[in-house]
């Protein structure tokens, strides 16, 4: 299926009225893989409960991954859970996005140079949209994150790329 | 669908005050009901098939794999289980049906008087003692199998040859 999604090289006006629909509905609904690491993840807690009010962004915590649009990586990866992550990031619907919270997560932190079980930064293993830097990060820190995650979604466009490598639909 | 709506729709007979164009189209108080849920079929539906129409799809294998929270998926999910739930089960079913039927009890109580409270009592009491007939037979009780502890036959024949013994002296 996919009426519009990626079916056209260019944009015209009906695209770019679809746009603006599914960015607007897509940055202002992303709900969040229930899924936390270590200590930056009892601040993304604290981030969702009512002082700092997650929610009035939407962003709600799902159980699994199949209802969520964007996991924050909230914590130490260690090489165990490395390949978890990559699963559970896998088993997200299109369009996904990652959030990479605090220094661990981002370059491995304090374990950058004796940390022989963590990895150094997620984003070996997947793509990540946005580094929220701290450690671990205040739960403003991580709204900012958020922000900056809702405005790269605005402009994101339907409109199939022209990029090599690119995994597509046609692939 | 056209005719099963006209069927709902019923013809109302012309009164003087109201409009005759009005009353044509009235909905009877079960075709209201009907309305009701064709709109929500209908509304489940229309989402459904839209968003299958506009979202992206990019099936992968690990997409399409079991959810185990991110682990291989082992085994089957059709788990055994045991049997004793059964009875756990039928008794759990007996006090929901009670409590269904005590909540709107509750609510005209004061209205009844001594007849309600007779009859909420007569209705308590026989499931008191169906409580307790099933107390009784201990279906309550988690039945677990007795272990049969192993015994070597080395220590069995030990043993009653003391026994002997101790008849003979």
């Amino acid at each position: 299926m996919g009426l519009l999604d990626q079916e056209f090289t260019e944009g015209n006006i009906v695209i770019a009225k679809a746009e603006d629909l599914f960015n607007w509905a897509r940055l202002s609904s992303l709900w969040q893989v229930g899924f936390g690491l270590a200590c930056c993840a009892i601040e993304m807690m604290a981030t969702s409960a009512s002082h700092y009010d997650f929610d009035r962004f939407g962003v709600i915590p799902r159980p699994s991954p199949r209802q969520s649009d964007v996991i924050i990586i909230s914590g130490t990866v260690t090489f165990k859970m490395a390949i978890r992550i990559k699963r559970l990031y896998e088993q997200m619907p299109d369009p996904k996005y990652v959030i990479s919270m605090g220094s661990c997560s981002n370059c491995g932190g304090p374990y950058w140079e004796h940390g022989y079980h963590v990895l150094k930064g997620v984003d070996r293993v997947i793509p990540v949209d946005v580094y929220v830097p701290g450690c671990p990060p205040r739960p403003e820190a991580l709204l900012e994150g958020l922000l900056k995650l809702q405005e790269k979604i605005r402009n994101e466009s339907i409109v199939k790329p022209i990029r090599s490598g690119f995994v597509g639909k046609s692939a | 669908m056209i005719l099963l709506i006209k069927l709902f729709l019923t013809l109302q007979s012309t009164s003087v005050n109201f409009p005759t164009k009005f009353l044509k189209l009235m909905l009877t108080e079960f075709g209201k009901i009907f309305v009701f849920i064709l709109t929500a079929a209908l509304f489940v539906v229309v989402a459904i098939y839209v968003a299958r129409l506009l979202r992206p799809k990019r099936p992968t294998f690990e997409k399409l794999t079991t959810y185990e929270c991110g682990e291989n998926p082992e085994g089957s999910p059709w788990v055994k289980f045991n049997i004793r739930f059964y009875v756990v089960a039928l008794i759990f079913l007996i006090f929901d049906v009670e409590v269904v039927l005590l909540i709107p009890w509750a609510l005209v109580y004061r209205e009844m008087g001594i007849v309600g409270y007779l009859i909420g009592a007569i209705f308590l009491i026989l499931l008191g003692v169906g409580m307790a007939y099933e107390w009784k037979k201990g279906d309550l009780e988690w039945a677990r199998p007795k272990i049969k502890e192993p015994t070597l036959d080395i220590i069995k024949s030990t043993e009653t040859k003391k026994e002997e013994l101790k008849t003979a002296s």
